[in-house]
């Protein structure tokens, strides 16, 4: 007798998000990129469609990231005091299918860069690659609300991925994407709750933002809480599969940010001779961060290392291979 | 909880008045008020009074789905009325109801099969409302049972275990909560269970009151689906922070706005 295989029925799916927009939308990137759509539990082809593949990106600054490990040097520090070349260089020799652009010189403390210093920044990168753009502040809800608004409209017509907004602080960066027909990344410190209810109020601002909001559940590097972030977007993905539209809404990761955080990728060799070497650790430490994730259905990864973005890419190319039957 | 909205029924005045008329605006409102407070069927009753109950019924399952999207619940004990319904329905519908008598259910499940229709199961037959929660769940089983003979999967049947006034059988209420429980364990897989909300509150004051305490007790028991009223915002509210406190929503401070938006 013939064995029926039991596959799992969802309900729903998670919402398409399309960023980035050509000439003829528009903007001026030369292609669009679609996350989401997922129909079922992440790669589970067989039950399911996974319609997109998910994004790699690499992080470009507005200023030098003195505060990266000093092994970055080789790769950024020819183009590290432009973000048009770093992004270009991202883009063209490491293969990097979106950027973000992260204005931290906006910073009062670093860099004080004013807010035509910060669209100078997002000009030269949108004028110096084709791929879709992420663009975030430098983290100082204060300073990030009077950047908003001027971006979004300087952008208009690019179909930005903006952020972030957050539960306390998301009004303006609501308002500027709205305006301006941007997508907004709505951040909740690793809480299910809060991200649902961020995504509601973002809603209310104004329902066809709903259809925009990329989630940033915030996450943890390997060894320092992935197992929290893990399990909050599972959740998330598994309330969206069964219908709840509050939460069926793409995710993104700095996977780069916070495993180069990490004690054990930046660590030299000489401290702790045990551990192996340096650079390899920390490539590994990403790459590891990144592939878990992927696993609990990330849609968007902003790395860092450019050997990362290779070895995650090959682990996407596998995870992406038809195993529907 | 499956949320019928019981509004669109002959026995109240204004809809058995718009029957009578053909005056399709208190259908039609009804319609849209339920839907927008978060109902996800709507109930469809001509009522006792209506001579032609099979007019009445094409007539009202015209105008409601004019006017909303849901799916309809057919509910009457006249099966040529449900099955002219079921005809001009837009998408599957729900049958309202059958007893466990033999005659009855194979004019229903033969129709339900035809039509890919859901059916509501009564746990009664001609003998009556049994008393025991055994008897209920005996007459369940023999609604499963003869569904399967018709093809029709446990899943799409609802059993109604009928529960009485609080006033007047209190003993009744017990049985029917072990009813719901058990009927989960009839078949693989389970039938699902309904209960007409109301009923247990008939005659009494306090009737909102007893109709959400119950709810939130027979949702914890068990219950899939309740004919309901859904523009009662507090029963509403009771079974939106039932769904959360059971984990079948995931919790968020607008938690009750979204329950009740949910259609919207």
């Amino acid at each position: 007798m013939a064995v029926e295989i039991l596959k799992e029925k969802y309900r729903s799916t998670v919402g398409e998000v399309v960023l980035g927009a050509t000439k003829d939308q528009g903007g001026t990137r030369s292609h669009t990129i679609t996350v989401g759509g997922e129909g079922a539990l992440p790669y589970l082809h067989f039950e399911g469609s996974i319609p997109n593949r998910p994004v790699v990106a690499l992080e470009v600054w507005d200023m030098v990231p003195a505060e990266w490990d000093p092994l970055f040097e080789k790769y950024y520090g020819d183009v590290w005091s432009d973000p048009g070349t770093w992004a270009k260089k991202c883009v063209d020799e490491f293969g990097a299918e979106m950027i973000q652009i992260r204005l931290k010189g906006a910073d009062p403390d670093l860099k004080g860069a004013s807010v035509d210093d910060c669209i100078g920044a997002v000009k030269k990168v949108l004028e110096a690659v084709g791929v879709p753009l992420i663009v975030v502040g430098c983290g100082k809800p204060e300073v990030d609300n009077t950047l908003y608004a001027p971006i979004a409209e300087a952008a208009a017509g690019e179909n930005l991925l903006m952020g972030v907004a957050e539960l306390e602080n998301y009004k303006a960066v609501t308002s500027a994407c709205m305006a301006n027909q941007h997508n907004i990344i709505a951040q909740s410190p690793i809480d299910i709750n809060i991200c649902k209810q961020l995504n509601i109020l973002i809603a209310e601002m104004s329902t066809a933002m709903a259809n925009r909001i990329i989630i940033d559940p915030t996450i943890a590097a390997l060894g320092y809480g992935i197992e929290y972030s893990y399990s909050i977007m599972e959740r998330a993905r598994n309330g969206a599969l069964q219908g709840d539209k509050m939460l069926a809404m793409p995710m993104i990761g700095n996977v780069g940010l916070e495993s180069w955080r990490a004690k054990e990728a930046n660590q030299p060799e000489a401290g702790e001779p045990s551990w192996g070497e340096q650079e390899e650790r920390g490539i590994l430490w990403e790459a590891t961060t990144a592939m878990a994730y992927l696993q609990s259905g990330i849609n968007i990864m902003v790395l860092r290392h450019p050997e990362t973005l290779k070895v995650v890419k090959a682990n996407i190319d596998d995870l992406m291979k038809d195993n529907s039957y | 909880m499956i949320i019928i909205g019981e509004r669109i029924n002959g026995m109240f005045k204004d809809i058995a008045r718009a029957i009578k008329d053909r005056d399709p605006v208190p259908v039609q409102e009804w319609a849209r008020k339920q839907e927008h407070n978060g109902a996800h069927y709507l109930d469809i009753n001509v009522g006792p009074s209506s001579p032609d109950a099979v007019g009445a019924m094409t007539w009202l399952v015209e105008v409601a789905q004019e006017a909303s999207k849901l799916p309809l619940c057919l509910d009457s004990t006249k099966y040529d009325a449900i099955e002219a319904g079921l005809k001009i329905c837009k998408q599957p519908a729900m049958i309202n109801s059958v007893p466990a008598e033999m005659a009855k259910m194979e004019r229903v499940f033969a129709m339900a099969a035809e039509y890919g229709a859901e059916v509501i199961g009564l746990a009664m037959n001609e003998e009556g409302i049994p008393k025991d929660a055994d008897s209920r769940i005996a007459l369940a089983a023999e609604l499963v049972a003869v569904a399967d003979g018709f093809g029709i999967s446990p899943d799409m049947l609802y059993i109604d275990p009928l529960v009485l006034p609080c006033n007047v059988a209190q003993d009744h209420g017990t049985e029917v909560l072990r009813t719901l429980r058990e009927i989960k364990l009839i078949s693989d897989p389970a039938p699902k269970t309904v209960v007409g909300l109301s009923n247990v509150s008939q005659g009494t004051k306090n009737r909102e009151l007893i109709n959400r305490t119950f709810a939130v007790m027979a949702m914890a028991n068990g219950l899939d689906a309740g004919i309901v009223d859904a523009n009662d915002d507090e029963l509403m509210e009771a079974i939106a922070s039932a769904r959360i406190i059971m984990n079948m929503d995931i919790y968020c401070d607008s938690y009750v706005d979204v329950f009740m938006q949910r259609n919207r």
